[in-house]
């Protein structure tokens, strides 16, 4: 089994609409959002929730009033400033540490279990789907990330299924770290702006630190060529497969509103097509278990 | 004042929103608090003065002094100790900083050393001063650096902080203390998804808030029926001009070369300032 994970530093540059129609491609996938606190991708596919877990990734202290002398000791010592002048705690700065309890010198203090969201696996109609709702506010998105690889896994083993489709979260910190660990391969969606550069360079030097194969896929390719052709050299330069160019269309946008993925809504648009030849791409690469060495596409 | 730019959903044009206020109001320190994919440099062209390494505190074993009585390991909630009877295992990424193993260790073999985490970036562009954070490629843990960010924030300054992307903790660090968030959103299903996640966790933290809606004409207007029914003002629209994101590709500010923006956004910003003396 096989997992692929979209991700792209930057948000916004088009990861759950190139995830969406993978699944739609794909033949015998599971599917994971991975995007825990801003899950997008049920809004295309219409997952039917099968069953939901509790997820309890952190504690939270409690204060005991009746035995609090409000001493200040805990708030003292407190590194994350949760704890009020008049002694009561901050659940959303609190990280669930314990110091507070174990320094009270009055055992005034407990830590209780907090549940931060819930994760889920349903049915959609192109496979199975694990993903999961951070209730807003709630920290441990990774840990979070985790439960829905784990139940992804699961499926995929249950289903003999050959590839798990990962949707990842922006950013390159915890809860994205946590999707690519121990994947075969990363595509990276970026745009040609210079933030979309930028994020895109260090993108790359992340699943390098984790060893992952990287793909990169410019979406809304011709907003902007100069930088088109900035990122095509720059990723020849680097020995990193382009596995394709996506033009603009505002058909996207259209296929989003009316909760449709792209290939299903308009599948002989210009961007549909090269979504298929992008897949087709990945799939004989990652089937084949070695890396794509054709740069004909490179302009 | 603080006033932070945040969004729920990437890409909506939070950094667009914060630099292009920055540049229309005078006497601004822009912090940029995505510490994970930082760009309003990008947009901004600064000077760069001087870079500060950002560090955490996390335990330092002295073995000669550890009985492996495993007390530490069993302290700590986020499993970044591990005890055996020979040794002990530590896991930096998964450290916390909260420093309960060392309050636990009955040997006192526990100090705290410092670990790098990342850099803080000082600029300038023109009378505007910058603060950015970069977080070192492979460190998981956003919300320390944010916090070294935010600590350079000078009272006497109108503070325009740029959220990271999302709903979870570094962009609640970010926007925590801030006298009014900004939430940048787009009127499509996704922007207006991701814009609710952002206004129940506002809600949570107590800032008040308002929206701006970006690439407006494209998708439906659901956003605009949500922001009615909850009483949302909506502040700002910015229409989708492929001139503006022409602009924002090569990294120049939209209102820099459309200048009637420029009013636009003091206006925004003196309405943000009635909003919040209110």
């Amino acid at each position: 089994m096989k997992q692929l994970t979209i991700l792209s530093g930057k948000g916004g540059t088009g990861k759950t609409t190139i995830t969406a129609s993978f699944a739609v491609l794909a033949k015998n996938a599971v599917l994971a959002d991975c995007d825990v606190d801003a899950p997008d991708l049920h809004m295309l596919l219409h997952p039917e929730v099968i069953k939901t877990q509790e997820f309890k990734g952190s504690k939270v202290a409690v204060v005991d009033k009746t035995k609090c002398v409000n001493c200040g000791v805990c708030r003292e010592k407190c590194r994350f400033d949760a704890i009020t002048e008049d002694i009561k705690v901050d659940p959303i700065a609190c990280e669930g540490c314990g110091v507070c309890a174990a320094i009270c010198p009055e055992d005034a203090i407990t830590l209780a279990e907090r549940v931060s969201g819930y994760a889920y696996i349903s049915k959609t109609n192109y496979g199975f789907m694990a993903h999961a709702l951070l209730i807003p506010g709630e920290a441990n998105s990774g840990k979070l990330v985790t439960l829905v690889r784990q139940n992804a896994r699961i499926l995929s083993e249950k289903e003999n299924s050959d590839l798990i489709i990962i949707d990842g979260p922006p950013g390159i910190g915890c809860p994205l770290i946590a999707s690519v660990t121990g994947i075969d391969a990363g595509l990276v969606v970026t745009e040609p702006t210079m933030s979309g550069i930028h994020d895109l360079k260090r993108a790359l030097r992340l699943l390098e630190h984790f060893n992952v194969t990287p793909f990169v896929c410019v979406n809304m390719y011709d907003i902007n060529r100069d930088n088109t052709k900035k990122i095509m050299h720059f990723c020849k330069e680097s020995n990193i497969e382009i596995a394709g160019r996506i033009p603009f269309n505002p058909k996207v946008t259209e296929a989003m509103v009316n909760g449709k993925t792209i290939i299903d809504y308009s599948p002989e648009s210009d961007v549909a097509k090269e979504i298929e030849v992008i897949w087709k791409k990945l799939y004989s690469s990652l089937s084949l278990g070695k890396s794509f060495k054709n740069h004909d596409r490179i302009a | 004042m603080i006033v932070s730019v945040a969004s729920g959903k990437g890409g909506t044009g939070k950094t667009s929103v914060a630099v292009n206020m920055a540049l229309s109001v005078g006497n601004v320190q822009l912090l940029d608090c995505d510490v994970e994919e930082p760009n309003t440099h990008l947009l901004l062209h600064p000077n760069m003065h001087r870079t500060e390494p950002v560090y955490v505190l996390v335990p330092h074993i002295n073995e000669g002094l550890c009985d492996h009585c495993g007390e530490c390991a069993k302290f700590c909630q986020f499993n970044a100790l591990f005890a055996s009877s020979e040794k002990v295992l530590f896991f930096p990424e998964l450290c916390h900083s909260c420093g309960g193993c060392a309050l636990a260790c009955p040997m006192q073999a526990i100090t705290e050393e410092k670990r790098r985490i990342g850099t803080l970036k000082f600029g300038a562009a023109g009378d505007l001063k910058l603060v950015y954070g970069e977080l070192d490629v492979g460190e998981p843990m956003a919300v320390p650096l944010i916090k070294a960010v935010k600590k350079q924030i000078e009272d006497n300054k109108n503070v325009i902080l740029d959220a990271p992307v999302g709903t979870s903790c570094p962009v609640i660090e970010t926007v925590r203390k801030s006298d009014f968030c900004v939430l940048v959103t787009e009127p499509t299903p996704f922007g207006l998804h991701d814009l609710k996640i952002a206004v129940q966790v506002l809600g949570k933290m107590g800032v008040p808030f308002a929206v701006i809606v970006n690439r407006a004409g494209i998708g439906d207007k659901k956003v605009y029926t949500y922001c009615e029914e909850e009483n949302i003002p909506i502040l700002l629209e910015i229409p989708y001009q492929r001139k503006i994101a022409e602009l924002y590709s090569k990294g120049v500010p939209f209102s820099l070369e459309m200048l009637e923006w420029k009013e636009k956004f003091q206006t925004l910003f003196s309405e943000i300032r009635r909003l919040v003396e209110e």
